[in-house]
């Protein structure tokens, strides 16, 4: 895809380092990277993503030069970095709510691949190891969590990990292990300090090898149609270099509006008391950005169904591209399952909805005493998986789909694309 | 061009505002009656603390709160920060302010004296924290019927209601219970208590404590004052953060105009 080199250096210095270690080739040609020219705005995602964990990891490193891992200690430690530490007023918000931020563009990144079929052949294993991102990601965001060591954190933690505890035979012991004791303790926060720092580093690496595929295969496009001549793309640098910039100009003002105004808007307020094992809040809720496969852990009354519904929930989206049996990449061109997304999409929204709320409330008041959250989870769960089995596979073999453009430049010209 | 501007800060907008819409189904509804909102002077993009409030907040939970509840967060100094209720620009260092050195040395700190290594008790310096009230939380439960009287640095913070619900809980909780409703031993009826039946008994009543300038000391009055001082304890960086935050957006918006104009002229010769 990328094609012969067209770096050329200039200077006798140029010269030199390129014959012993091409280094500059290798960022001209990376750069010069022959992207789709009709890539809309929800491409900028990844550009956005990417600005998002370097911020979060430069943020994170100085926030743990202050942070202490003891349970007498954190939460005090964490009050210290908000009101002694230089700027620590804006560097713990910062990432804090960048781990909102994270999910936020993290989530539209995946929506938009599914939506103009990313997935597909020949971008099977970039959609995996995005998978396997968004998989590390939970992981960290959720240790992130525990570190304030507030009652969220604690309770939080209790619950999740109380997850593993619910595998037949092994369970109990994986569970311990994993706590380091019988419950959430010292050695708990400790490791899972630890383990917070290691992974964001495992996310760069899967985000080096998820560009190092996107490169290789090349970008796919809201048409869904490859490039076929030189026409039909653009380097990445300048153009789309500065489409990302804008983007993330864009975005970076959502995120100021949050640090700098709410910075406790996406949090919640038993995180600023002390965990206390032996105070159960009245309400033990996840980070919003976990509420969806918290509704589909409780839509089921037992445990360990739950568990693993809330797993599939997740391992699902590995399979995708061969679920997915259609031709045609974008929905676009895909006029009834077009529609299937979008009810997908707001599935997801009733899920993180009952997710936040008690399950035996009221969600919708009809019919007899009304439609309690638990059920109202319980249908969009089984939308949620009625969608990736049996309805994509079926629609990918009985769908009539709208013609598809010639190339990418004819509907560019054309205004279709 | 500037369509397309507004077109993407249309959708950042709606962006925006489902992360408020998925913020606030976060925060379900505590039970307990929902407390009216007022009008605090720190809410809003520009607000910024009332410092006589934070002043007579201060008064009232040195003589009234200060027996019970302790400030965990809060040293001495801390009163004497810049944007805090006692900030004086004379004492750049807050270590030097005169009236925090007083309401320090008014509190009796537990040391080790240097020389012999025994255990004495010392008046407070401003660099002291807030001392603990309690030798132990069991102690704290112990004297005070069974419940630990909570932390108030960060009480604001910490509760769904914040500043409102504190406001409403002080001033206007405290009524007869309605008939029919059994009050348990050793609590008092409060209306925006979660579940009603509070251990702590009214604290605030009128002249409880004598304001030496400024309004007079009504329930009310004090409930407002206290909780002024109560939010910027647990929010002491909240005016610096805004001021920021406005510097940071004017560049974010001018520096994001300049990216968006430097798109389009790179892209001008191309039809996408």
């Amino acid at each position: 895809m990328s094609g012969p080199s067209t770096y050329e250096p200039k200077y006798a210095a140029e010269r030199w380092l390129d014959k012993r270690l091409p280094i500059v080739r290798f960022g001209v040609d990376f750069m010069a990277f022959p992207s789709p020219r009709n890539l809309n705005y929800w491409y900028a995602f990844g550009g956005i993503l990417t600005m998002i964990l370097m911020l979060q990891i430069i943020t994170g490193v100085v926030l743990a030069m202050h942070y202490t891992p003891d349970v007498n200690l954190a939460f005090d430690s964490v009050q210290r970095i908000r009101r002694d530490v230089q700027f620590g007023w804006l560097i713990q918000p910062m990432h804090a709510v960048g781990a909102s931020m994270f999910f936020l563009a993290v989530y539209v990144h995946m929506f938009r691949g599914m939506y103009y079929g990313s997935y597909k052949t020949p971008r099977e294993l970039l959609w995996i190891i995005g998978c396997m991102i968004y998989l590390v990601m939970m992981a960290t965001g959720f240790l992130g969590y525990t570190l304030p060591w507030g009652q969220m954190s604690f309770w939080g933690a209790t619950v999740i990990t109380g997850f593993f505890g619910a595998i037949p035979v092994v369970g109990e012991s994986l569970q311990q292990w994993l706590l380091g004791g019988y419950s959430v303790d010292n050695p708990t926060l400790q490791r899972f300090f630890s383990l917070h720092y290691l992974l964001p580093f495992v996310i760069v690496a899967l985000v080096g090898l998820h560009i190092w595929a996107v490169h290789h295969v090349g970008q796919n496009n809201p048409i869904g149609i490859e490039p076929k001549t030189k026409e039909d793309t653009l380097p990445f640098h300048p153009f789309y270099t500065m489409k990302d910039a804008f983007a993330i100009g864009v975005f970076m003002m959502i995120f100021a509006l949050f640090v700098f105004y709410l910075p406790d808007a996406l949090g919640h307020a038993d995180n600023y008391q002390k965990a206390d094992p032996l105070k159960t809040p009245p309400e033990i809720v996840p980070e919003w950005y976990f509420l969806p496969f918290y509704a589909i852990l409780r839509a089921v009354p037992d445990k360990l169904l739950g568990v693993i519904l809330m797993f599939s929930a997740i391992a699902v989206l590995f399979v995708l591209p061969w679920l997915d049996t259609a031709k045609v990449r974008s929905m676009r061109f895909r006029p009834v399952t077009r529609w299937f997304f979008i009810i997908f999409i707001f599935a997801g929204f009733i899920l993180g909805w009952c997710g936040a709320r008690a399950p035996d409330d009221i969600a919708i008041p009809i019919g007899e005493g009304g439609m309690t959250f638990k059920w109202l989870s319980r249908i969009a769960t089984f939308y949620y998986f009625a969608y990736f089995i049996p309805i994509l596979p079926i629609m990918g073999w009985i769908e009539k789909t709208k013609p598809v453009p010639d190339s990418i430049t004819k509907a560019v010209l054309s205004g279709d694309a | 061009m500037l369509k397309m501007f507004t077109k993407t800060l249309a959708i950042a907008a709606v962006v925006t505002f489902s992360l408020f819409i998925s913020a606030g189904l976060a925060s379900a509804a505590a039970p307990g009656a929902k407390p009216d909102k007022q009008k605090w002077g720190f809410k809003g993009p520009r607000g910024t603390y009332d410092r006589p409030a934070m002043q007579r907040g201060y008064q009232v939970y040195r003589e009234v709160c200060a027996s019970c509840h302790m400030l965990e967060q809060l040293s001495f100094h801390h009163l004497a920060d810049k944007g805090a209720p006692f900030y004086d620009e004379n004492f750049p260092n807050p270590n030097d302010n005169p009236v925090v050195k007083a309401f320090a040395k008014d509190w009796e700190i537990e040391d080790i004296d240097q020389d012999s290594g025994d255990p004495i008790t010392r008046p407070g310096v401003p660099a002291d924290g807030f001392p603990d009230i309690y030798p132990n939380a069991i102690a704290a439960a112990a004297v005070n019927g069974g419940a630990i009287p909570p932390d108030l640095s960060l009480i604001i913070p910490a509760r769904g209601g914040g500043a409102d619900y504190l406001y409403a809980l002080l001033a206007n909780g405290y009524v007869d219970a309605p008939a029919g409703f059994k009050v348990g031993e050793g609590t008092n009826y409060n209306t925006y208590f979660p579940g009603n039946q509070i251990a702590m008994a009214q604290p605030l009543f009128e002249g409880g404590v004598e304001y030496k300038d400024g309004p007079e000391a009504t329930v009310d009055q004090m409930s407002k004052d206290l909780v002024e001082f109560l939010a910027w304890a647990g929010d002491p960086k909240m005016e610096v953060r805004k001021k920021t935050g406005f510097g940071a957006f004017l560049f974010l918006f001018i520096f994001t105009l300049l990216l968006f104009m430097t798109y389009k002229e790179v892209w001008r010769n191309v039809k996408h």
